[in-house]
C-alpha cells in the first residue's frame, strides 16, 4: 500500500500539485476555516479592486501634467460623505467579518462526538515523535513523522515541544497549533476521506527547519486498528546471519540513540525504528524510505540534512551492509 | 498675550539681510571634523539618519537578493542553513530595526523644526546623541554577522532556540545588547519629539494646524516611548538567561510564552511605529499634487493616534496559534478586526483628496497615490489574518510574509521614496529629475508586485517562511521563481533611485524655495535651509500658511517675512503646548561633541559586557560620565548677561 510520496496518496478531489493547500479540506476540523477563508478573501479582494479604481480613475479623471506650482489650489469641497460613505461600508464588513469569526472558532473547538483515541506528538529538532498511548500503558507504541488515524473519526492530539518550539500544522486537515516545551497544547483532527495528508512543521525551530515534515495517513478503521495491532509487536528476531550482525552493529552504533522495541537498543534521543520500514520517508519526509537512500544517510546525514543532530555512522563496509540488511526486516 | 516665563520679551522685526547675517554667523557649523562631530544642527542630523538607514536599506535589500537566489528552486545549496538562517534574521534587523524606523526619523528630524517654524528640535544635544548610538548599534548588530556568528534565530528571537543550550556562540548576546542600544537612541530620539511638538511651535501653530506628518511622529514616538522598554526588558532579561544562568523563559523553571508576550508588547506597536509617519508624508504630500487640502484633517490625525492606541491591544494575534484560551483569541481578533477602521479613514481622505482635487503627476504623487493601492492589499491581509481561525493557516506561512512586505515596503518604503522626491529640493536645493523618476516608479511598483503578490498564492499553497530551501512536488517552485525574478526587478528600481539622487545632486534642476506651490513653512524658507531655518519667527494663521491667498478661508494671514527677532545667541521660541501662543526664549546648546563621546563610551560599555571585557566597559563608563559632565556644564545663560545689546534692535 505504498503510495508515490508527494501527491499519488492524496485524496480523490485534493489538487495533486498543492499537497500543502489548504483551499480544499478535508476534515471538519478544517473545513469551516476554508469557508471563511474564502469569504474573506472575496471581501478583500473586492475592497482592494474597489480602491484601485477610485484611485485609478481618480487619478485619471482630472489629471493635468502641468508645472505643479502653477495650478492654484482651491479650498475644494464635498470630500466628507468619502469618509462617512466609506466607514459605514466598512464596519459592516469587518462586524459581519467578526460574527463569523467567532462562530468558526467555536464550530472547530471540540469535535461533535468523543474522540476515537488520543495521539502524543513532540516535535524534536527535526522531526516528530508519536505516542499512541490509550487507556492501557502496556498498549502504547510510539512511531514517527507519520500519524495513522482513522478515517472518519475525530483524534485529539497532544503537543509539546522537546527541545524548541514547533509547530503543528496539516493545512488540509487542521490549521497550526505550536508544539511549545514546558507546554501540552490540545489540537484536533478529522479526515473526512481516506488518503496522505502532508503536514510541516512551521515555526522556526533551527537550520533543519525546512526539513521538518510529517504525513497524516487516514486509513479505514479495520485498516488502521491492524496498523496499530502491527506497530505494537515489538522487532521480529532476525533470521539471516548477516541480519543477525546488523542487529548487534546497531545496539553498539545506534542504540544510545535510537529504539528498537524488543532489542537492547533504548535511546529516545532519535526516532523509535521498531517499525522503519513501514514508513514512506525518511528523515522527517527528506527522502524516500529505499534501501540506497537509508544506506546513504546512515553513512553521512549530514550530506542530506546539513546540521541534522545524528553523526555519521563510522562503521566497515561489510557492518554497513549488515546493518542495512537488518533494517530491512523491522517492517 | 500670555504672560512670559522668566524670559525677556522678544521684539519683533522684518526679516532683513543684516539679521539674515548675525544669525549665520550665530548657528553655523564649524569647519573640520570636529565640527562635523559636533554638530546638533537637526537638519544635519536628519541628513545623516536618512543616509545611514538607505545604506543598510541597500545592506538589507542584498541579504534579501541573496535569499532569492537561493530560494529560485527546490533544494538548491547555494547557502548552507545556517548562512540561510542569519540572512533571513539580519535582513529582518536591518529592515526593521535599521532602516524603517531610523529613516523616519531622518525625515523627522529634517522636517519637524522647517514645518512648525522653529530654529531646531527642543532638545538638539539628545538629538545628536539619538543619532549617534543609532549608528553605533547597527554597528554593532553588524559585528557578529562580518566575522560569521550572526544572530541565527530571526529578528523576533524565539527561545528557547535562542537559549544558550540551543545557540551557545555570542550571536544572540550581541543582538541582545546591540536592541538595548538601540532602544536607548529610540527613547531618547522619541522624548525630543514629544517635547518638541509640545513647546517649540511657532506662534500661532496651535495643534489643529499642524502638518499630519507631525501627528504620526508624535504618536510613534509616544508609543515608542510605552512599547521599548519592554522589548529592552525581554533582551535584558534573555542576556541574563543566557550569561548569568537565570530562568526567566527556561521550559522548566520559567515560561518560554513570556517571550512572546514581552516582544510583541513591543512588535506589533511598532508595527505602527513605522508606518504612522509615512502616512503622515502622504497626507501631506497628496495635497500638494491634488491642488486642494486634505479632505478629513481631523479625522485622519485622530485615526493616526486611535490606530496607536488600538495597536497596543492586539499583540496576541502573533500568537494566535500558542494555544490560548478562545476568549482570549475572540477579543484578540476583534481588536485586531477594529483596527481597520481608523486606518480606511485615511484610505478614504486620501481618495477623496484626489478625486476632489486635480491631480498633477509627478513622481512623489505617482509614490503617494502608488501608496494608497499598496497600503489596501496590506491591509487587508492583515485583516485576513486578524481572524483568528484563519491565521491558524495562514501565519508563518509566505501569506504572512507577503503581508509584512505590503506593509513595510508599501507604506513605509513607498512613501519615503516618494517623500525623497518631494522634500530633495528642500534638502539639496535641487530637484530629482522627473523622467528618471518616472522609470524609477514604475519599475518598483511592477517590481514590488511581481515580487510580492505571488507570495500570497504561495502561503496558500502552504509553503512555510523561513525555510532555507523546499522539496519539489509542493507545487511551489514556478511561483518561487516569479516572485524571485521581481525582486530583481524591484532592486532595479531601487538603483534607478540611486543613480537618479547622484545624477541630480550635481545637475539636477535649481529648485528655489517652493517648487511644488506647496502649501507648509519648510517651503517658506530658502532650499536649502539656512542653518537657523528662520530668520525671524514666522507666525501662522491657519493650517496652509503659503495657500492663505488662494483659498481665501479667512483675513487672518500667516507671516513669514515679519515675527520675533531672536538673534542673542542660539534662541528660538517655546508656546504653550495646545494654542501655541509664545511664552519662553528657549536658549539653544551650542555644537558641542559631547553627545558622540557619550555614544562612543556606552557602546564601550555594551562591546565591553558582550565579550565580557570588563575593562572595556570601565573605560567606556569613564568615557561616559567624562561627557556628561561636558554635556552639563553650567552654560553663561544669555537671559543673565546686562542688557548691554540694544543695538540689535
Amino acid at each position: 500500500m505504498l503510495q508515490p510520496l508527494h501527491n499519488g496518496g492524496a485524496p480523490t478531489g485534493m489538487s495533486p500539485d498543492w499537497p500543502m493547500g489548504f483551499l480544499h479540506t478535508y476534515g471538519p476540523r478544517a473545513d469551516p476555516v476554508t469557508g471563511l477563508a474564502w469569504g474573506l478573501s472575496i471581501i478583500s479582494i473586492a475592497v482592494v479592486v474597489i480602491v484601485t479604481v477610485l484611485v485609478l480613475t481618480g487619478v485619471l479623471r482630472r489629471a493635468g501634467r502641468g508645472e505643479v506650482a502653477a495650478l492654484r489650489p482651491v479650498r475644494g469641497e464635498g470630500g466628507m460623505q468619502w469618509i462617512y460613505i466609506g466607514l459605514a461600508l466598512t464596519l459592516v464588513a469587518l462586524l459581519g467579518s467578526l460574527v463569523w469569526t467567532v462562530t468558526v472558532l467555536a464550530e472547530v473547538d471540540s469535535p461533535a462526538s468523543k474522540p476515537a483515541l488520543t495521539i502524543q506528538v513532540t516535535g524534536h529538532q527535526w522531526w516528530w515523535e508519536a505516542t499512541y498511548s490509550g487507556d492501557d500503558p502496556s498498549r502504547a507504541f510510539t512511531t514517527a513523522n507519520e500519524i495513522h488515524i482513522p478515517v472518519g473519526q475525530p483524534v485529539m492530539v497532544k503537543l509539546t515541544g522537546a527541545d524548541v518550539i514547533h509547530s503543528f500544522w496539516i493545512p488540509t486537515l487542521t490549521g497550526k497549533t505550536d508544539a511549545i516545551p514546558g507546554r501540552t497544547n490540545v489540537a484536533w483532527l478529522q479526515a473526512d476521506q481516506p488518503g496522505v495528508y502532508r503536514g510541516q512543521c512551521t515555526e522556526y525551530c533551527g537550520q533543519q527547519h525546512a526539513h521538518m515534515a510529517m504525513y497524516v495517513i487516514a486509513d479505514p478503521p479495520a485498516a488502521f486498528q491492524a496498523w496499530a495491532a502491527q506497530q505494537r509487536q515489538p522487532a521480529a528476531q532476525p533470521a539471516a546471519p548477516q541480519q543477525v550482525m546488523g542487529e548487534q552493529v546497531f545496539v553498539q552504533q545506534c542504540g544510545a540513540c535510537h529504539t528498537v522495541r524488543g532489542t537492547p537498543a533504548g535511546g529516545v534521543v532519535g526516532p523509535d525504528l521498531t517499525h522503519l520500514m513501514s514508513r514512506r520517508t525518511i528523515g522527517a519526509g527528506l527522502l524516500p524510505n529505499t534501501v540506497g537512500a537509508l544506506s546513504g544517510w546512515i553513512e553521512n546525514p549530514q550530506a542530506m540534512k546539513p546540521g541534522v543532530l545524528m553523526p555519521p555512522t563510522k562503521v566497515a563496509p561489510v557492518q554497513l551492509a549488515a546493518l542495512r540488511a537488518y533494517l530491512e526486516t523491522l517492517r | 498675550m500670555t504672560a512670559w516665563e522668566d524670559s525677556r520679551v522678544p521684539e519683533t522685526a522684518d526679516l532683513t539681510q543684516d539679521v539674515r547675517d548675525r544669525l549665520k554667523e550665530i548657528w553655523e557649523e564649524k569647519p573640520g571634523l570636529l565640527g562635523w562631530i559636533s554638530s546638533v544642527d537637526h537638519k544635519e542630523i536628519g541628513k545623516r539618519y536618512i543616509v545611514t538607514a538607505f545604506a543598510l536599506l541597500i545592506v538589507g535589500g542584498i541579504e534579501a537578493l541573496i535569499m532569492r537566489l537561493q530560494l529560485a528552486g527546490p533544494e538548491r545549496r547555494l547557502l548552507s542553513p545556517e548562512a540561510y538562517d542569519q540572512l533571513f534574521t539580519m535582513h529582518g534587523v536591518t529592515m526593521i530595526f535599521l532602516y524603517a524606523s531610523p529613516v523616519l526619523s531622518g525625515f523627522s528630524n529634517y522636517l519637524w523644526p522647517l514645518l512648525l517654524g522653529s530654529r531646531d528640535m527642543a532638545f538638539p544635544r539628545l538629538n545628536a546623541l539619538s543619532y549617534w548610538i543609532y549608528l553605533a548599534a547597527a554597528v554593532f548588530l553588524y559585528a557578529g554577522f562580518v566575522v560569521g556568528h550572526g544572530p541565527d534565530d530571526g529578528w523576533f528571537n524565539y527561545v528557547p532556540y535562542a537559549s544558550r543550550e540551543y545557540n551557545p556562540a555570542f550571536n544572540i548576546d550581541i543582538y541582545a545588547l546591540g536592541l538595548i542600544l538601540l532602544g536607548i537612541s529610540t527613547t531618547v530620539g522619541s522624548a525630543n519629539f514629544v517635547v518638541t511638538f509640545l513647546r517649540t511651535r511657532c506662534p500661532g501653530m496651535s495643534i489643529n494646524r499642524v502638518p499630519i506628518l507631525t501627528w504620526g511622529t508624535l504618536t510613534a514616538s509616544v508609543g515608542n516611548i510605552l512599547a521599548v522598554p519592554s522589548v529592552s526588558l525581554a533582551f535584558f532579561l534573555l542576556w541574563m538567561d543566557r550569561q548569568f544562568g537565570t530562568h526567566f523563559y527556561d521550559a522548566n523553571q520559567g515560561q518560554p510564552l513570556l517571550w512572546q508576550h514581552l516582544f510583541w508588547m513591543f512588535g506589533h506597536p511598532w508595527v505602527y511605529v513605522v508606518v504612522l509617519p509615512a502616512m503622515g508624508m502622504v497626507s501631506d504630500g497628496l495635497p500638494t499634487f491634488c491642488r486642494r487640502p486634505l479632505v478629513g484633517y481631523t479625522p485622519v490625525a485622530l485615526a493616526t493616534v486611535t490606530t496607536m492606541a488600538l495597536g497596543f491591544g492586539v499583540w496576541v494575534h502573533h500568537m494566535f496559534a500558542t494555544g490560548l484560551p478562545n476568549l482570549a483569541l475572540s477579543f484578540f481578533s476583534g481588536a485586531s478586526i477594529a483596527i481597520v477602521i481608523p486606518s480606511a479613514v485615511a484610505v478614504f481622505a486620501w481618495t477623496a483628496t484626489i478625486w476632489t482635487g486635480r491631480p498633477r503627476i509627478t513622481t512623489p504623487f505617482l509614490f503617494f497615490a502608488g501608496m494608497i493601492v499598496l497600503f489596501v492589499i496590506g491591509g487587508v491581509s492583515g485583516f485576513m489574518t486578524a481572524s483568528a481561525p484563519l491565521d491558524w493557516q495562514l501565519t508563518d506561512t509566505y501569506f504572512v510574509v507577503a503581508h509584512l512586505h505590503y506593509v513595510l515596503i508599501g507604506i513605509n518604503v513607498f512613501p519615503v521614496v516618494g517623500g525623497l522626491y518631494y522634500w530633495f529640493p528642500k534638502f539639496t536645493g535641487r530637484m530629482l529629475d522627473e523622467r528618471l523618476g518616472k522609470w524609477n516608479f514604475w519599475t518598483m511598483f511592477v517590481g514590488f508586485n511581481v515580487a510580492f503578490l505571488p507570495m500570497h498564492l504561495l502561503g496558500v499553497m502552504g509553503m512555510p517562511r523561513r525555510v532555507y530551501t523546499y522539496p519539489q512536488g509542493m507545487g511551489w517552485t514556478a511561483t518561487n521563481v516569479v516572485v524571485s525574478l521581481g525582486a530583481v526587478l524591484f532592486a532595479i528600481g531601487v538603483l534607478l533611485l540611486l543613480i537618479n539622487v547622484a545624477v541630480s545632486l550635481k545637475r539636477g534642476r535649481i529648485a528655489g524655495d517652493n517648487p511644488w506651490g506647496a502649501p507648509t513653512l519648510e517651503w517658506a524658507t530658502t532650499s536649502p535651509p539656512p542653518p537657523y531655518n528662520f530668520a525671524v519667527i514666522p507666525s501662522v494663521a491657519s493650517r496652509h500658511p503659503l495657500w492663505e491667498d488662494a483659498l481665501g478661508e479667512s483675513t487672518a494671514r500667516s507671516r513669514i517675512d515679519h515675527g520675533l527677532l531672536l538673534d542673542r545667541g542660539r534662541e528660538t521660541i517655546a508656546t504653550s503646548p495646545l494654542d501655541a501662543e509664545p511664552n519662553l526664549i528657549l536658549e539653544m546648546p551650542a555644537d558641542t561633541p559631547a553627545p558622540f563621546l557619550l555614544a562612543v563610551g556606552l557602546t564601550g560599555i555594551f562591546a565591553g559586557a558582550a565579550g565580557h571585557w570588563w575593562w572595556l566597559s570601565g573605560a567606556g563608563g569613564a568615557l561616559l560620565v567624562l561627557a556628561l559632565l561636558m554635556w552639563f556644564w553650567p552654560r553663561r545663560m544669555h537671559a543673565d548677561e546686562p542688557e548691554a545689546e540694544p543695538a540689535h534692535v
